[in-house]
């Protein structure tokens, strides 16, 4: 099985507003306290890009930035998995609206922008990555089987990997169906080779019930979006612990994230 | 790369139910493209549309209703797909065998459906409407799990058009990682306004049938499809010999006109299979019949080829089926070598001159050793892979 280092994180979520400024909050040495994301955008994209993207692109754009930023691999040298439910799932919800009304006037930004890959385009915009580059969704279970898939391309393809996981509410009357209630992206710079900037070594492995936050606001948290799930995980990374943490995968099984502090 | 074992493979499109359609269709250069009778749409367009969806799914599968997971249904019932999946099932365990499934919009035809009839004055959608198993990417993957019994890895990949290519990339890598010991692979596509009057709002969309390479080529025919392929290890008739997978970095419903990303996934795809240029037989182009598309197509396979490789699209046949073009034309592209046959493209009156690449103007048969299937998408992905036949 494939084993990988954690060369940067990048975290974007209410109240924990950068990987950084979160590490004390997720250890426990200070006290979680939800807020509005902070107005943000990507330093990536060209202006013409940057004016275009919805708010899913710039959130998961913003955390793997981060994330790339702390590994010092240059962006373009990196395959990526870009992982969501439903990515920009507002714009479902206003092509939707428009082909409810005779006129059924599409605007072709919004139907470019509703692609699931939008994120990974824009990526590879923004930095030039000309490598793979893959988009995925799994509904709640894109951490178990995003790592996977970013593990099997590390170790198969023989290249470092960006795993973002990201995705934003629905506007109302879709959020009824779909109560992804915060906005919120994880990253994750994955390595095959061990630096002095590596955080951990992952590798999987079975687990058979998934890990939760002691914090009942980090709890609400991690269950509110699929890509907060990730929590536990950066809990243990920023408390540099080693254990096994356990997630949920598909079909109501677990898998485990073997965390080893480095 | 270690070549993988295609022991299965079937697909349904605008052409028919399973392969033997398909290639009827083919040796009898018939299209399955009409103009568009789809309701609520009043766009002058063809498409490629299967027939036999109106059942809706029952029992157990009730809440999976839609379009797009009652064409999977219809699809894993053909060519005795389901019986090869239940034989690798006996031998392997459920467990071992994973799931990877492209789709670009997946049940979102519910989502039309369930807006359009919704309560306005409440703000409500109507209780019928479940996104989870429809509208949500991940119900096209997990549909088919759930349909053939299956409890490994499972995945589903939304690159847009490239979706269902990039399937074959990723079930070979969770092979080779230990993830699991083979896979079923796939990709559906269905019809739905969001796609069409997209496309449209974008002036992608042919009001004629598509017309890959022609000098008047003027965009898309929009088309739907599903097929599946089982992978295992070891030597067999069919096998997938490599993939190459890249990203344009260029734009984000434009293809770079130098065509670098393509170039780059069909090196990628050569290099993985341990193959020359010139030991490729055919190449079943991505070929939507957009003037930007086929242009760029051309030079990046010249770059890489050369001009005189046999090359066509078959999207002439089945329209533009999306995120199920990659496992389509992946099917077509095995019935090509099974059968030893050269497609034409279909409704290429007249090639653009400025096409330079040998773009077939009449089907022959012939022996197909190895081809190359090409899928590009919006966002600047591409996939290409490269079967072959037995030695």
């Amino acid at each position: 099985m494939s084993a990988a280092f954690v060369e940067g994180v990048g975290l974007i979520a209410p109240g924990l507003p950068s990987w950084h400024e979160a590490q004390p909050t997720l250890t426990g040495a200070a006290r979680y306290v939800t807020a509005p994301l902070a107005p943000f955008q990507s330093q990536l994209l060209p202006a013409n890009e940057r004016r275009r993207a919805p708010l899913g692109v710039r959130l998961a754009l913003r955390a793997a930035e981060d994330a790339a930023t702390a590994s010092g691999i240059a962006p373009a040298a990196l395959a990526s998995v870009f992982a969501s439910s439903d990515a920009d799932i507002e714009m479902i919800h206003r092509i939707s609206l428009a082909l409810a009304e005779p006129a059924r006037g599409v605007s072709p930004t919004d139907f470019h922008n509703s692609v699931h890959n939008a994120a990974s385009g824009y990526w590879s915009i923004g930095t030039g990555a000309r490598g793979a580059s893959t988009a995925v969704s799994a509904y709640d279970f894109n951490l178990a089987a995003g790592l996977r898939e970013a593990l099997a391309l590390l170790s198969t393809d023989d290249t470092d990997v960006l795993l973002v996981l990201y995705d934003v509410p629905p506007p109302p009357p879709l959020y009824a169906k779909r109560p992804v209630s915060h906005a919120a992206a994880v990253a994750l710079v994955l390595a095959r080779a061990r630096t002095e900037r590596s955080l951990a070594r992952l590798s999987l492995c079975d687990a058979a019930s998934e890990l939760g936050m002691d914090d009942p606001g980090l709890e609400a948290l991690r269950l509110a979006n699929p890509a907060t799930r990730a929590l536990p995980l950066l809990r243990m990374l920023a408390a540099r612990r080693s254990d096994i943490v356990g997630v949920r995968a598909c079909n109501e099984r677990c898998i485990g994230i073997q965390v080893e502090a480095l | 790369m270690e070549p993988l074992r295609i022991s299965a493979c079937t697909v349904t499109s605008a052409l028919g139910l399973g392969r033997g359609a398909h290639f009827d269709a083919l040796c009898g250069e018939r299209s399955g493209l009409r103009p568009q009778t789809i309701e609520n749409c009043a766009l002058q367009t063809y498409v490629g549309q299967v027939a036999g969806l109106e059942t809706p799914l029952a029992g157990e599968l009730a809440r999976w209703d839609c379009r797009n997971n009652r064409l999977s249904q219809l699809a894993l019932a053909q060519d005795d797909f389901r019986s090869a999946v239940e034989g690798c099932r006996t031998r392997l365990g459920g467990a071992r065998i994973g799931v990877f499934i492209g789709t670009s919009t997946s049940g979102v035809q519910q989502t039309e459906l369930a807006y359009r009839t919704r309560d306005r004055a409440a703000n409500r959608l109507p209780d019928w409407f479940e996104h989870r198993y429809t509208q949500n990417i991940f119900s096209a993957a997990d549909f088919v799990r759930l349909s053939l019994a299956l409890e490994g890895p499972t995945l589903a990949i939304s690159t847009a058009c490239s979706s269902s290519a990039k399937v074959f990339a990723s079930a070979r890598r969770a092979m080779a990682a230990g993830y699991c010991d083979a896979a079923v692979v796939g990709g559906v596509d269905s019809l739905c306004l969001t796609t069409l009057y997209g496309f449209n709002s974008l002036q992608l969309v042919s009001s004629e049938p598509c017309r890959p390479a022609d000098v008047a080529r003027n965009g898309i025919s929009i088309g739907e499809a599903a097929g599946f392929a089982l992978l295992e290890s070891g030597a067999g008739e069919l096998m997938l010999l490599g993939y190459g997978e890249s990203s344009d970095a260029f734009h984000m419903s434009a293809p770079d006109p130098e065509g670098r990303g393509a170039c780059a996934a069909m090196r990628a795809a050569l290099r993985r299979a341990g193959l020359a240029p010139h030991q490729v037989d055919y190449i079943n182009l991505h070929g939507t019949a957009t003037p930007a598309n086929d242009l760029a197509e051309d030079r990046a396979v010249r770059e890489v080829f050369g001009a005189d490789i046999p090359q066509s699209s078959t999207k002439g046949w089945t329209g533009h089926a999306l995120g199920a073009a990659g496992i389509l034309e992946a099917a077509i592209t095995l019935i090509c070598i099974a059968e030893g046959l050269l497609p034409r493209s279909l409704n290429t009156r007249a090639k653009d001159p400025v096409i330079e690449g040998n773009v077939l103007l009449a089907s022959r048969r012939a022996r197909v050793n190895r081809a190359l299937s090409n899928s590009f998408g919006f966002g600047g992905s591409n996939c290409s892979l490269v079967f072959g036949g037995a030695a």
